[in-house]
């Protein structure tokens, strides 16, 4: 396709530029299978970090040694044997580049299967007028090209690769790393505290509206290894960011696995929207292979009139367990969340969120749309916890599920606490089956089967795509469609 | 253009058609009446391919092809519209997104240009404006809370943007008011045609008063009992179905 192969070529030649992507630290390397505090060291000497960082990674290792792994998510898999997996590999690359020749094909293979959409593809063109979004691109858990860099350093937002910030910005990935997902917090963000490899660092100074869309897309390449990613956001007072992570997966057979921890601080004032769309591996349609998704997303609204926002589109993955979460500690402080989980053939998805109202006259939304097909098992979990001092709190919660087929199953599955007399909690939540009706009257207007269905499922889904950004909420409609396939019939 | 011969179906075992033979020509109107439960709105969903009806012999050749062998989308893509009586809701979905799906699936079956947003709004607002139907309607979600007219006038509307060649109306004059009943005649006679050929299904003559038909049948117990020209219908009307039934 020429667009890709334009996609590429224009990716290679902006990682060209900032060569800064491809520096020695990633040089072809695969740490020894297994985990140990030598692999700990091994992962902190290869990104060459400070000493403090180092103690922080091994703090949280040996504290993980001393943890259970938690079994009351509603999701069933074999026992992930910790020391069958490499926590640290790189894409190999032999010296600097010097011309676009020397770009690695199978990393522009990588680019091409990752289809950037048209978007991006005219912005990294620089088409004029182009909608401005940024690209850091994490391969394999090194970032090998960013984007846009010079546009965003010009209203002083930082936007790089984690190990890049820690070298660059220790002060501020000291402060705030960790300050929202301590390295004690559950079983998955502790092993990620020890053995995190990369991900993206974004600071938003106070007063700025960030200049474009900053997206991320992740890729689990070689096989065996587990991701872990490690993101952090902060936006100063006033300021404003959105942030969009998309992720595709190759096909494999083994399990892999996949633990990350998204952090953002909201200062006052201030916005974070957050959008992802996961389509990971999820398996064939026996539950062979595919992804396991353990993800811990945690955002803390520390100032007064802060706000956050997560939208998640989850289609992919064997095993999701995910609960992006707001602290809404300022007053007047603001939490959303709006998820579209989808199971086919054998996934099982225990997601949902944690809104904790801790200042007055806080409130949160949680708009919640569970698919399931196959034999699939889709779980919403959310607590909504208000706290003494959360006057006038409120909530409201709405959470959907639809089921297609006779063999799935869905489960709702929420907590509520309450210790402010003034506080506002409102639960709604609803179960349906696609209609044989629904489908013959699309069918009988001539759509097929599958069309049909992924029609329905959209309209069902549409409060929730809407939240998204344009661009992702084309991808999201399509990907609605793909991940239902062979539901039917 | 339709053929339908010895037709019997079942639906969850039970015979509801006992032997149906019929033949419609292109440019002809045909009227199905019968009373309640005789198997009229079995028949349009025969004829439509909804699972469930099974066809247990006979047969029924569409344009000289088997239709029976065809989905109920390719029989659609093919120019087959089915008005429904009871016209279901699609949550979420935008009107206008819908029938621009269900234009784009036929243009994309028959090796036609898709169109895009702009072009279809184009081609919809000269229905709507000949319908009588505000712009509005179509960013409302498909049927839902729609009024019982307001249903059957988007029947109608679809039927109009999807130009097929063979119209089975199911009941579409059920629930209308005389002025809705008139705006919903009149789009369907605009799309008459030499080419074009027309199966309406009602109870009452009243419908046959603004689609005067070629030919009318009564349908009683799953079998044609009696066919004539219009007449037929008034007749109908004077002496009741339990008597023709009973001829």
């Amino acid at each position: 396709m020429a667009i890709a192969q334009e996609t590429v070529e224009q990716v290679a030649s902006v990682s060209e530029k900032y060569k800064y992507g491809f520096v020695s630290d990633i040089e072809a390397d695969t740490a020894p299978i297994g985990l140990s505090e030598d692999i700990v060291r091994f992962i902190s000497a290869k990104k060459e970090e400070p000493e403090w960082l180092l103690e922080w990674r091994l703090k949280a290792y040996r504290h993980w040694l001393t943890m259970e792994e938690p079994e009351w998510a509603s999701v069933h898999y074999p026992k992930i044997d910790f020391q069958d997996i490499y926590y640290y590999s790189a894409p190999k690359v032999k010296d600097k580049l010097k011309s676009l020749d020397e770009v690695d094909p199978e990393l522009l293979e990588v680019y091409k299967k990752l289809g950037i959409p048209l978007r991006e593809q005219e912005v990294l063109a620089g088409v004029e007028g182009a909608y401005n979004v940024a690209v850091d691109a994490v391969f394999d858990s090194v970032s090998v090209a960013t984007t846009f860099k010079a546009r965003l350093e010009e209203d002083g937002v930082i936007f790089c690769p984690i190990s890049e910030a820690v070298r660059d910005h220790p002060e501020l990935v000291k402060k705030y790393m960790g300050s929202v997902v301590p390295y004690t917090d559950n079983y998955y963000a502790t092993l990620n505290s020890a053995v995190f490899t990369d991900g993206s660092f974004c600071y938003i100074p106070k007063g700025v509206r960030c200049p474009m869309e900053l997206s991320t897309y992740f890729r689990i390449n070689a096989a065996q290894t587990g991701q872990f990613e490690r993101t952090l956001i902060i936006a100063e007072e006033g300021s404003y960011v959105s942030y969009l992570e998309g992720c595709t997966a190759p096909m494999r057979d083994e399990n892999q696995l996949h633990a990350a921890v998204v952090e953002l601080i909201i200062d006052k004032d201030a916005e974070i929207k957050y959008s992802t769309v996961q389509n990971w591996y999820p398996g064939d349609e026996n539950g062979i292979g595919g992804i396991f998704n353990f993800v811990t997303k945690r955002a803390a609204c520390r100032g007064e009139n802060s706000k956050v926002s997560w939208t998640q589109v989850e289609t992919g993955s064997a095993i999701t367990w995910k609960y992006p979460s707001c602290i809404l500690q300022g007053d007047n402080s603001v939490g959303e969340f709006y998820s579209i989980a989808i199971t086919n053939n054998m996934q099982q998805a225990d997601t949902g969120t944690k809104m904790i109202h801790l200042g007055k006259n806080t409130s949160s939304t949680i708009i919640s749309k569970g698919i399931s097909a196959g034999r699939a098992q889709n779980t919403y979990r959310g607590l909504v916890r208000m706290g003494r001092k959360a006057e006038n709190a409120r909530n409201h919660t709405v959470c959907d599920s639809l089921l297609i087929g006779d063999k799935c199953g869905a489960h709702t599955v929420p907590y509520i606490e309450n210790q402010s007399r003034t506080a506002k909690i409102e639960h709604e939540a609803t179960t349906s089956k696609v209609s044989e009706e629904q489908l013959f009257y699309c069918q009988q207007r001539g759509l097929t089967e599958e069309e049909s269905m992924a029609l329905i499922v959209n309209g069902f889904c549409k409060e929730v795509l809407q939240k998204l950004p344009m661009e992702f909420a084309v991808e999201a409609q399509k990907l609605v469609g793909i991940s239902l396939e062979g539901s039917v019939g | 253009m339709l053929e339908i011969k010895d037709l019997h179906a079942t639906i969850g075992g039970k015979e509801i058609l006992k032997g149906i033979t019929l033949t419609i020509n292109a440019g002809e109107i045909h009227a199905v009446m019968g009373p309640n439960g005789a198997g009229k709105s079995t028949l349009s969903y025969v004829l439509a391919g909804r699972s469930g009806y099974e066809v247990t012999s006979g047969s029924v050749t569409y344009k000289g092809e088997d239709l029976l062998a065809l989905s109920p989308d390719e029989r659609a893509c093919k120019g087959i519209f089915l008005a429904f009586q009871y016209p279901v809701e699609i949550p979420g979905v935008a009107s206008a997104t819908f029938m621009k799906t269900a234009y784009n699936a036929r243009q994309k079956y028959r090796g036609e240009q898709e169109v895009d947003a702009m072009e279809f709004l184009k081609l919809v607002r000269v229905k709507t404006k000949e319908l009588g139907i505000k712009d509005e309607m179509l960013k409302r979600a498909v049927n839902v809370g729609f009024s019982g007219g307001e249903k059957k006038r988007n029947e109608v509307l679809q039927m109009a943007l999807l130009e097929p060649d063979l119209m089975l109306l199911d009941e579409t004059d059920s629930g209308l008011d005389i002025d809705a009943l008139k705006i919903a005649a009149d789009g369907i006679n605009r799309l008459r045609s030499p080419e074009r050929a027309g199966l309406i299904i009602t109870h009452y003559q009243r419908l046959l008063d603004y689609i005067i038909p070629d030919f009318v049948h009564v349908l009683a117990d799953g079998r044609i009992v009696k066919s004539g020209d219009k007449s037929l219908a008034l007749e109908l009307e004077e002496k009741g179905y339990a008597e023709m039934s009973a001829a």
